[in-house]
């Protein structure tokens, strides 16, 4: 993944966790590594965030990506889409 | 969530519990319904949930299935879930004639219970107006 598709890949995550994620605080002021958990993400809010990000990559999460740290963070999700993105190349 | 040692009154065997509690506000799953529809309940809940959470109108009661979400979650909790993963629909609430809930474990959920040394599962639900609660509590198989 190049710098430039990263930086908007990243763009992208952030935008479907703003609009899902009903985090009680502004995702500018959340950092990519800071655990979204912890800053107001129910569980049931990152099943929203799981099914957005894959209408917005068209993607599906397999099951085996099922897990908290995948969805704790900006660069957790960035991570399982470059993880993906490798497997369907 | 937690362990806790209990003692039954007459017998002298203790048994090890460990608890689980969520809550799941309704709204929020009107919404995910809204904005996911089909997709979302075929990734969440088992064929039986969604069957048993339909409307005579055929929509679906976003209060129950919000009660069967809070169930999962707090079946995570006192399975003391760590990052395994685990699907949603590898848990399941299911209902007697009576409309009592027991929790049904399948794949990778059924895998940790055994490895957390779960002999049975006790749920109870609730839901009220836009919230809805679960309670798990993991009978161990040995004290710990």
């Amino acid at each position: 993944m190049s710098v430039t598709s990263e930086g908007t890949t990243r763009m992208e995550i952030r935008r479907v966790i703003r609009d899902h994620a009903r985090l009680p605080v502004e995702i500018d002021s959340i950092s990519d590594n800071a655990d979204l958990f912890q800053a107001g993400m129910t569980s049931h809010a990152s099943v929203n965030v799981m099914l957005a990000l894959e209408d917005a990559f068209d993607i599906e999460f397999p099951d085996k990506m099922l897990k908290r740290s995948v969805f704790e963070s900006v660069d957790g999700i960035a991570a399982a889409l470059q993880e993906l993105e490798i497997e369907a190349a | 969530m937690g362990t806790a040692l209990v003692a039954i009154p007459g017998d002298d065997q203790l048994m090890t519990i460990s608890i689980g509690i969520d809550l799941t506000s309704a709204d929020a799953v009107a919404q995910s319904l809204q904005d996911h529809g089909a997709r979302y309940l075929e990734r969440v809940y088992t064929d039986r949930e969604r069957r048993d959470c339909t409307q005579p109108s055929g929509g679906s009661d976003a209060e129950r299935l919000a009660a069967r979400f809070a169930a999962k979650e707090a079946t995570l909790k006192a399975l003391r879930r760590e990052d395994e993963s685990i699907p949603w629909t590898s848990i399941g609430v299911c209902s007697d004639r009576a409309g009592r809930p027991s929790l049904e474990l399948s794949g990778p959920a059924a895998a940790l219970a055994r490895r957390r040394g779960v002999a049975e599962l006790s749920v109870s639900l609730t839901h009220e107006g836009p919230f809805a609660a679960a309670v798990v509590v993991a009978h161990l198989q040995e004290a710990r």
